[in-house]
Order: C-alpha cells, then sequence, then structure tokens
C-alpha cells in the first residue's frame, strides 16, 4: 500500500492502481476539507452570528 | 416522547406502534450477531463452505447488496453530476428519492462489510489485504474500493443526519451540515469512480478464472465482459430495489411519500439498463457457448447438472431478465401499480440469481475430468448473519424514516390538518 511496505516495487501496476486509489481518496479528503474550512470560516464571520 | 425529534410537517406512528416494529427486527439483528459470535468463537466450520465452496451464501448476499445499493451511486450520478446539464426536467423526481437512495446504498454497503468481516474468519487480520495489497486482484480493487465508497455514503449520509430537527437547532452542525451538502457534487462523482470499478471488478473476479469455463470470459483489454455486465446489472437493478424499498415504506407507513412520477422515472431508468444489459447477456452467453466451451473441450449441457440444471439460465436471463425488462420499458405496463412492482422485483430477483449462479455455480462444477459436480446449502448460522443483515438494514431504514426528513415531498403529498387546517410544525402538536 505503501512505499515503506516490503512488497512495494516502482512497477506501472502499482503506479497506475494505487496513483488512483490515492487520487480519490485525495478528492474525498479535499471536499471534507472544503467544509471544515468553510464552517470554520462561517463560524468565525461575524455576520452568521 | 420523541415528538421534538419528529421532522417538521409529518406525522410518524406512536412509539407503542414504533417500539415494537424495532423489537422484531432487534430479534432478528440478534440472531445474527449470535451467528457471527459462533463463527469468531467455534471458526468457520459453523458454515457449509468447504474446500469446494470457499465463496458461500455470504458472497451471494454481499454481492446482491453491493449491486442491489448501486441505486445510491446511480441515483447520485443522475443527480447530482448530469442532473442539472442533461437530464434537468427530471432532476426534481430523482431530488424526491435521492436521500432514501443513499440510506439504502450505506445500508447495502456497511451490512456486506460487516458480513465480510465474518466471512475472512479473523476480522483482525483484515487490514493485511490493504497493507498487502497485490494490485493484480480484483478481489483488492473490490476491497479498496467498496471500502472507500462505505466512506463517500458516510459522507452523502452526514447532511441528511444532521438535518434532524434537533441536531439542526445546533449552529455549528447545521452549517457543516449545508457546506458537505453544497460539496455533494465532489463525492457524488468520487462514489460514482469507486463504484464503477468495484462493481465491475466484481464480476471481472469471475471473468478472469481461466481454469473454470464456465467463468471465464474474454473481454476488452484487462477487462473480461463479465466487467461490463457487472456494471450494466447493477445499475439496472439499482434503481429498482430503491424502487421496491419505497413502495414498501409507502405500504408499512400507509402513506404516499414520493409522488407516482418518481417511481414512474425509477421504473423506466431500470427498464431501459435491463433491457441493454439482457440483450448483452444474452450476446455474452451465445460467444460463450460458441467459443470458451467448446475451446475448453466441454459441451454447454456439463455445466448444467443436479441442483444447478439449465433451468437456473432460462429462470435468469429469460424470465428474470427479458420479462421484467419488458414490463419496465412499456408506458402502458408500467403505468399499473402491480406491473411496476413486480417487473422491479422480478429485475432484483434476475440480478439475485446472476451472483448466485456466478458464485456457487461456478464452484459446484468440476474443474477436473474426474471430479464430480457438488452442491451446497447453508447452515442456520449462515441463514442467521444474512437475516441479520436484513434485519439491520431495516432498523436503520426505520429509524433513519422516523427522525429524518427522508422524503421531501412528504409533507405535501400528506398535509396535516388540525382543527380543519393544515399545520406545518407537527412534530410539537399532541396527537390524540
Amino acid at each position: 500500500m505503501f512505499p515503506f511496505v516490503f512488497e512495494w516495487g516502482w512497477d506501472a501496476g502499482r503506479l497506475i492502481f494505487m496513483g488512483l486509489l490515492y487520487l480519490v481518496l485525495g478528492v474525498i479528503s479535499l471536499g471534507l476539507l472544503y467544509a471544515f474550512v468553510k464552517t470554520w470560516l462561517q463560524l468565525r464571520s461575524p455576520r452568521r452570528k | 416522547m420523541d415528538l421534538a425529534l419528529i421532522p417538521n410537517g409529518v406525522q410518524r406512528c406512536s412509539l407503542k406502534v414504533f417500539v415494537p416494529w424495532m423489537l422484531l427486527w432487534l430479534v432478528i439483528l440478534a440472531g445474527g450477531l449470535l451467528s457471527a459470535f459462533l463463527c469468531f468463537y467455534k471458526g468457520l466450520n459453523q458454515t457449509n463452505m468447504n474446500h469446494h465452496f470457499a465463496f458461500g451464501l455470504w458472497i451471494v448476499f454481499d454481492l446482491s447488496l453491493i449491486a442491489l445499493g448501486a441505486g445510491a451511486f446511480f441515483s447520485g450520478f443522475l443527480t447530482h453530476i448530469i442532473g442539472e446539464v442533461f437530464i434537468y426536467p427530471y432532476v426534481e423526481d430523482l431530488k424526491a428519492i435521492i436521500n432514501a437512495a443513499v440510506v439504502i446504498g450505506f445500508i447495502c454497503y456497511s451490512a456486506a462489510i460487516a458480513m465480510l468481516g465474518v466471512d475472512i474468519g479473523q476480522p483482525l487480520r483484515g487490514w493485511f489485504i490493504f497493507w498487502h495489497a497485490n494490485v493484480h486482484s480484483m478481489l483488492t480493487e473490490v476491497s479498496f474500493c467498496i471500502t472507500a465508497y462505505l466512506g463517500v455514503l458516510t459522507i452523502e449520509y452526514l447532511p441528511l443526519i444532521l438535518s434532524n430537527r434537533k441536531l439542526n437547532e445546533i449552529r455549528e452542525l447545521n452549517i457543516f451540515g449545508s457546506n458537505l451538502h453544497h460539496a455533494m457534487a465532489l463525492f457524488a462523482a468520487a462514489g460514482t469512480f469507486l463504484s464503477f470499478f468495484h462493481q465491475g471488478s466484481l464480476g471481472g473476479l469471475f471473468g478472469v478464472l481461466f481454469a473454470r469455463p464456465f467463468a471465464f470470459r474474454e473481454g476488452f483489454s484487462i477487462w473480461p465482459w463479465t466487467f461490463f455486465l457487472f456494471i450494466l446489472s447493477s445499475i439496472a437493478a439499482g434503481p429498482s430495489f430503491t424502487l421496491l424499498c419505497v413502495w414498501i415504506a409507502q405500504k408499512v407507513t400507509g402513506k404516499e411519500l414520493v409522488k407516482r412520477s418518481v417511481f414512474t422515472l425509477l421504473a423506466k431508468i431500470s427498464g431501459w439498463l435491463l433491457a441493454t444489459y439482457v440483450i448483452l447477456k444474452i450476446l455474452d452467453t451465445i460467444s460463450w457457448a460458441y467459443g470458451v466451451v467448446p475451446r475448453a473441450g466441454l459441451s454447454f449441457m456439463d455445466f448444467y447438472e443436479g441442483p444447478y440444471g439449465v433451468w437456473l439460465i432460462v429462470a435468469e436471463i429469460g424470465i428474470f431478465g427479458i420479462i421484467p425488462a419488458i414490463i419496465l420499458i412499456t408506458p402502458r405496463l408500467r403505468e399499473r401499480n402491480d406491473l411496476l412492482i413486480v417487473g422491479a422485483l422480478m429485475n432484483i430477483t434476475g440480478i439475485v440469481l446472476n451472483r448466485f449462479v456466478f458464485t456457487i455455480q461456478t464452484l459446484a462444477i468440476p474443474v477436473m475430468p474426474f471430479g464430480k459436480f457438488m452442491s451446497y446449502f447453508p447452515t442456520w448460522q449462515e441463514w442467521g448473519i444474512a437475516m441479520g443483515a436484513v434485519g439491520y438494514g431495516i432498523l436503520v431504514f426505520s429509524l433513519s424514516y422516523r427522525y429524518l426528513p427522508l422524503f421531501p415531498q412528504e409533507a405535501e403529498l400528506n398535509p396535516i390538518r388540525v382543527l380543519g387546517k393544515a399545520v406545518t410544525d407537527s412534530g410539537i402538536v399532541k396527537r390524540g
């Protein structure tokens, strides 16, 4: 799963498979981050109070 | 007692009715937990799985639940990704169903993963598949995608949970839920990507079994035809399952929860996808019968014996494939409520049968000339866990229906009248 796990090899299969997985996980994390940050900013904003 | 939690504008049964209903499903869930305990404590000898049947009832259930849960990703894709641009006249109908589809999807995937936790025998080592990933295995791809997709479904479920009447009063949660909702297209896109690949890989898993000619298929690039057929069959069955669940909810609650046009839309989507799937499945079966089978030195009838006779293929493609496709794509037929439900139910049955055939029949057929046809029947512990998943699903759906605004059209379709006047804040109205 990670380059530091002993089976890891820098081959096309791993790069494509794991690359796509991390891309999707990155997109999901970005969505969550957007929601958290926007919530934090809106809570700090005096207009919403 | 729980009136303050009930969504505005809708009415729910009293706790005197709701609690016994929940107890019934809790007992079934408890049966599942007991079966799971026995499997963990005594081992997988509690099942009828063996060296021939490494996959059993749980995998049939898993594959079926994952196919039927596809209504969530496909409805999300239609609503959030292409809805506003390509199919905007239907978006309102899709929005009426999307919450229910997400809850059903969440139930299906969480139940499937819980069952897999028992199936692998030692769930404490379940993380091995992630850590020591075999990137050439379809099963690894499935494991990664269903786990990640359950995460996406949880995120999609969260705004609905946070819109509960009491939780919504907490400002932080209200804003967070609203912001999550704004980012929903992003999650829907991730969910579509993950679902596309894991639904396909579940089919690919069987299609690459070169040593088992019954399942083996040629295909495109690294993907056998079963990869594409599994995707198509899941998006054909998913909307039908959503339709059926909502219809059952309507019957149980005695209320109209969505407009009839919503059912018609789901039936139309399901019907045309099923018709396409059935045509491709027939072509696939013919090409398999005249290609893979003779090349393996076998004949068509070598694969159908004992309890797994030719009736299975007739039932899967003919009775539960062609007939529901005709019912669901014919406007005159799908407008009749009885036929609509029969069509959806037959569609689902056909897809479940397909998953059964690929899982069980593939393993029942001998792979050596001296081998013999095997048969498998699950133990009560296996049934117990499968039924436990059903009990869990009904519990979660019932709780969601009672306390969350699951159906946006419900209040409009079932106005509450107090002293002749329609009220919108039914949660605080003292009934009786």
